[in-house]
């Protein structure tokens, strides 16, 4: 399909959703004003949809940081960190996660989406087998697409599906990658890690376990160090991905382990190889970002009560909610169509939630996506939880006038 | 000879079972072997997916991604099913 006939077919989806309010597709926030509030439409707007879970995107210190790399070390870097765009912060950021989880080296990358294709593509080959639960993330997939390693999936959040594609790998050569999320950004749900690593364990040599940490990073385990560390098996886990753009507040992306030779993959990793390197800004954003992540524990908590307020709040005015009480509370409606009037009535209101429509969603649900963080005041959360109370009565009062009529 | 009408039979029963297996998913299509999975079952891609994981679990085979590039039809994807079964043999 070329692009004339993507164009055509993107263009008719957007138009049945403008037709019932706003683009989701083209927002654009004309200002924030913290770390949960922004203009939207010239309306001032509190937001439940982003990945901002420690609320540390306006943290003076952080900020103050990067303010002075960027003073000191330029706007950009020009290079990429084979070249030119390797600077110290770069390396420092390095050192700096490989001591928080304690492993041999970390690789800094330049997105987050950039580490999962670095690191898949760079220890997955042709003959190797990657093995992917169903719901992973683009960047998984599009990291499959590049590793030319045979990718399987098997079912989502089911050690038993993955049990049985490795049983069927006996005897074929090439190493086994199994890649799981710690908690999934759609639905969030936790990975059964505990399980999976199990299951990793009993399948034998060559088998490593990959886990992106991209939401539970900062959000779970006693040190934050995400759902390897809370379910208690790190020394199982190989390969930890993470991000700067969710808890830590920045840009950037991440990988570290405990093999030998993984730094390596800088020499043929190609995603770490040919793109600029992270700015002095967001490196040294990313730095101050680990150490407030660390230096306040209370963030986590505050966090974690704001999301069971929310995930409480929802349930009882009777809507769907898709998984345990977590930092992402995803609402399942109906239809689309359902979904984006809602979108739109709560922007109405002064809320922004995501909004997530198939078929880019798991099973194909309709979701609006409300997101929680420790920066979220009771006032904004009291709002959302109003906003969300009058849906429920408008929409239960036009179901009943459906059944009337 | 024996081992050719077994090697048909074979294919015929993977072609029933995928047939059986697909047309769950598309109620109200009437689905033969040269139906688009796409188009003619009207699966989305999600669809798509969970229907090969139904197939690989009913044939105890596993489906690389990459060897569906090129699948369009109901014949092409049993074809797929029939050659992983034999190289599991």
């Amino acid at each position: 399909m070329g692009l004339k006939q993507k164009a055509h077919a993107a263009k008719q989806a957007f138009d049945a959703l403008k037709a019932l309010g706003r683009d989701p597709t083209s927002l654009t926030f004309d200002a924030m004003s913290g770390p949960t509030e922004g203009m939207l439409d010239r309306r001032r707007v509190a937001l439940f949809g982003t990945n901002n879970y420690l609320g540390l995107t306006f943290d003076p210190e952080i900020v103050g940081r990067g303010v002075r790399a960027m003073r000191d070390c330029g706007a950009g870097t020009t290079g990429s960190r084979i070249a030119n765009g390797t600077y110290a912060d770069h390396r420092g950021l390095e050192r700096d996660i490989a001591r928080f989880y304690d492993r041999r080296a970390a690789v800094v990358f330049s997105t987050g989406y950039s580490a999962n294709l670095g690191l898949l593509s760079a220890i997955a080959d042709d003959g190797d087998h990657l093995l992917i639960d169903g719901d992973s993330h683009a960047s998984i997939y599009d990291a499959c697409r590049l590793s030319h390693a045979d990718t399987v999936r098997f079912r989502h959040n089911d050690p038993d599906s993955l049990a049985r594609r490795l049983a069927r790998l006996k005897g074929s050569p090439g190493d086994r990658i199994i890649v799981v999320e710690g908690i999934y950004s759609m639905l969030g749900d936790l990975a059964p890690l505990k399980e999976i690593a199990a299951v990793k364990r009993e399948a034998g040599d060559n088998v490593y376990l990959v886990v992106d940490e991209a939401h539970s990073l900062g959000v779970l385990g006693d040190r934050g160090r995400g759902l390897c560390e809370a379910a208690g098996v790190e020394a199982d886990c190989d390969y930890v991905v993470g991000t700067f753009s969710k808890s830590i507040g920045t840009t950037g992306g991440f990988c570290v382990s405990d093999i030998a030779d993984f730094e390596m993959i800088r020499a043929f990793s190609r995603p770490y190889m040919f793109t600029a390197s992270m700015t002095p800004a967001a490196s040294a954003s990313a730095r101050a970002g680990f150490e407030r992540m660390q230096a306040l524990p209370a963030l986590r908590a505050a966090l974690w009560s704001t999301a069971r307020r929310l995930h409480a709040g929802i349930a009882a005015l009777g809507f769907a909610v898709a998984s345990a009480p977590s930092p992402v509370i995803a609402v399942v409606l109906d239809t689309p169509e359902q979904a984006v009037r809602m979108w739109n009535r709560l922007i109405d209101a002064g809320i922004y939630t995501n909004i997530a429509l198939p078929p880019a969603t798991p099973g194909g649900l309709s979701l609006l996506r409300v997101s929680a963080s420790a920066a979220h005041r009771p006032d904004q959360i009291e709002a959302a939880l109003g906003a969300f109370g009058a849906l429920a009565r408008d929409f239960a009062a036009s179901g009943r006038a459906a059944s009337a009529a | 000879m024996s081992g050719v009408c077994n090697a048909s039979g074979a294919a015929d029963a993977i072609n029933r079972r995928v047939l059986a297996l697909l047309s769950a998913r598309a109620p109200g299509a009437s689905l033969g072997m040269d139906s688009t999975i796409l188009a003619d079952a009207a699966l989305d891609s999600v669809s798509v997916m969970d229907f090969l994981l139904e197939v690989e679990d009913a044939f105890d085979v596993t489906v690389p991604l990459e060897r569906l590039a090129g699948v369009k039809t109901v014949r092409d994807f049993t074809a797929v099913v029939r050659a992983l079964q034999e190289d599991g043999a």
